[in-house]
């Protein structure tokens, strides 16, 4: 079992979840948690005018999903975030980054399973 | 003999002008950040709380009372705690009941010192504000307000125009926020340079229609001191005029900031109509509807480049009172004297410079009386009671520090 962290742009939530339902759903639902967040990388910081003076934010506005899967499934997550998340077909800077953990224990709080079959 | 249509809009002029101060309060506490949006609506309500009863008490008696002290001031025992003022007193000459025009009065002293708050907001202490805005309201407002409205007032005597508050309430409150802007020093992550930006932009555009509907009433009510015995067609002008200043400000605001950098901000859009309210203000019934088009326009370039000059010049006046009330007000108070046409002709009207020259006579007092008035009262409250919260309570926001709240729980259920 792996989870997979993708931090992505706001703008390509939508385009991410559609990849991920065509990929994972086998009659089923993917599972997802999302958060907004901000953050720094090689992308820079909007700038604002406030009052006639530019100001330069120093993060920038990102959308951040989680996903937990079984094995099987951790290539195809990992190819349709990537594919959603791409704002230009080469890719740009900004378009976020997806990390893959290990995933030591799932337990479904309704029932008490346990392991892969709780994902 | 009470005339009903000149009271019924009088005690509406003074609601309407009451509806500023929450407008204000939304205009300023948007464009703070989010841990001192609350301190900083504070800082315009609790003048309706503060003024509201120091306007009754003493306030009214010692702006429109008669001249006392070799007319440094008014007074009135009659008046005080409005006593001797019974609901059928008529006001002067004029066919409204004496109280409507206290209240729609104390309006002004209420959202004279509120307008001072925006040069201060995310560092003054709240207890300091609170003594400050009662002194220099008794001190500072009631002195000048006689000087200038008061039958009996010296700058009135010597025929300085001023509508409705173009030097008593915006170049007073300006300069004085400018005085006490530089006395308290800029706040802490304005002086590192760090990005401050606002809460809820949302709030100030919201705010800023509240005050173009609210000076509706300040200016078109103010009618009430030039028309006698009943208030209508210089009211109409007033309202006129006021709808064409802020309109043309508006508009010339976003020009300016299209050509400075290429956009048009809400920001933007919502500050040229105010500097052009303010400038319109003392001329509001003295002035061309053509000649306000003309004002506002001016007052929103003037401003503007006022607003560029505080960035260069490195002050915090946080939210621009001065930039906005002080500059426009200066303005609007300068050109009444050339653009007036009623009851005195000015330059552009076939007149000659007297009445300009008069009104730099009103301008000058009022930035003397208020800049030094706001620095002796500071200097005093500062070894007494401290201007500035402290450090931490800067840094982690005065909501929480000051009134134990938060303004907003977006994220809690």
């Amino acid at each position: 079992m792996k989870m997979i962290i993708a931090i992505v742009r706001p703008e390509r939530l939508e385009a991410v979840e559609d990849a991920l339902s065509e990929v994972l759903d086998e009659g089923d639902n993917y599972r997802i948690t999302i958060d907004m967040v901000e953050g720094l990388g090689r992308q820079e910081g909007e700038v604002e005018i406030f009052r006639g003076q530019k100001v330069k934010l120093r993060n920038v506005q990102k959308t951040r999903i989680t996903l937990c899967v079984n094995d099987a499934y951790v290539e195809k997550t990992i190819g349709a975030i990537s594919k959603g998340a791409r704002s230009e077909p080469g890719g740009a800077v900004g378009d976020g980054k997806i990390f893959v953990l290990p995933l030591e224990e799932v337990v479904r709080i309704r029932t008490g399973e346990r392991g892969g079959s709780a994902i | 003999m009470i005339d009903s249509g000149s009271t019924a809009w009088m005690l509406t002029s003074s609601a309407l002008v009451l509806l500023m101060v929450p407008g204000l309060a939304l205009f300023y506490g948007g464009m703070v950040r989010k841990k001192n949006v609350l301190t900083t609506m504070m800082m315009s309500f609790v003048a309706m709380a503060v003024i509201g009863v120091q306007w009754v008490l003493v306030g009214y008696a010692l702006a429109f009372g008669k001249s006392a002290l070799g007319g440094f001031i008014g007074w009135d025992w009659q008046m005080f705690a409005l006593q001797g003022i019974e609901p059928t007193t008529l006001y002067a000459d004029k066919a409204i009941p004496e109280l409507v025009f206290v209240m729609f009065q104390g309006k002004f002293a209420i959202i004279t010192p509120a307008l001072i708050s925006g040069a201060v907001a995310e560092r003054m202490k709240f207890r300091t504000y609170l003594v400050f805005t009662l002194i220099w309201v008794t001190f500072v407002y009631c002195p000048l307000a006689h000087w200038v409205w008061a039958s009996d007032g010296w700058l009135f005597e010597r025929g300085v125009l001023d509508f409705a508050g173009g030097t008593v309430v915006h170049i007073a409150a300006g300069v004085s926020a400018l005085v006490l802007a530089l006395m308290m020093g800029p706040r802490r992550d304005f002086a590192r340079g760090a990005a401050i930006l606002p809460n809820n932009l949302v709030l100030t555009l919201t705010g800023a229609g509240l005050l173009w509907f609210g000076w509706f009433g300040f200016n078109a009510g103010s009618s009430v001191a030039v028309e006698s015995p009943v208030a209508g067609a210089i009211a109409g002008l007033a309202f006129t005029t006021t709808q064409s200043a802020a309109a043309s400000a508006g508009l010339a605001w976003m020009a300016v900031e299209r050509w400075h950098h290429g956009k048009v901000t809400s920001l933007g859009l919502a500050s040229g109509i105010v500097a052009g309210l303010v400038a319109v203000t003392p001329a509001a019934g003295h002035i061309k509807p053509w000649a306000a088009l003309l004002l506002g326009a001016m007052a929103s370039v003037v401003c503007y480049a006022a607003v560029q000059l505080k960035n260069r010049l490195g002050y915090d006046d946080s939210l621009d009172a001065f930039g906005v009330h002080g500059v426009g007000g200066i303005l609007g108070a300068l050109m009444t004297g050339l653009f007036c046409f009623t009851p005195v002709k000015g330059l552009f009207s076939g007149g000659d410079v007297s009445q300009f020259g008069k009104q730099a006579l009103g301008v000058g007092v009022a930035i003397a009386f208020a800049g030094g008035g706001t620095f002796v009262i500071a200097s005093l409250l500062k070894p007494l009671m401290g201007l500035r919260t402290t450090d931490q309570e800067e840094r982690d926001g005065l909501d929480i520090h000051v009134h134990g709240e938060r303004g907003y729980h977006f994220d809690q259920t």
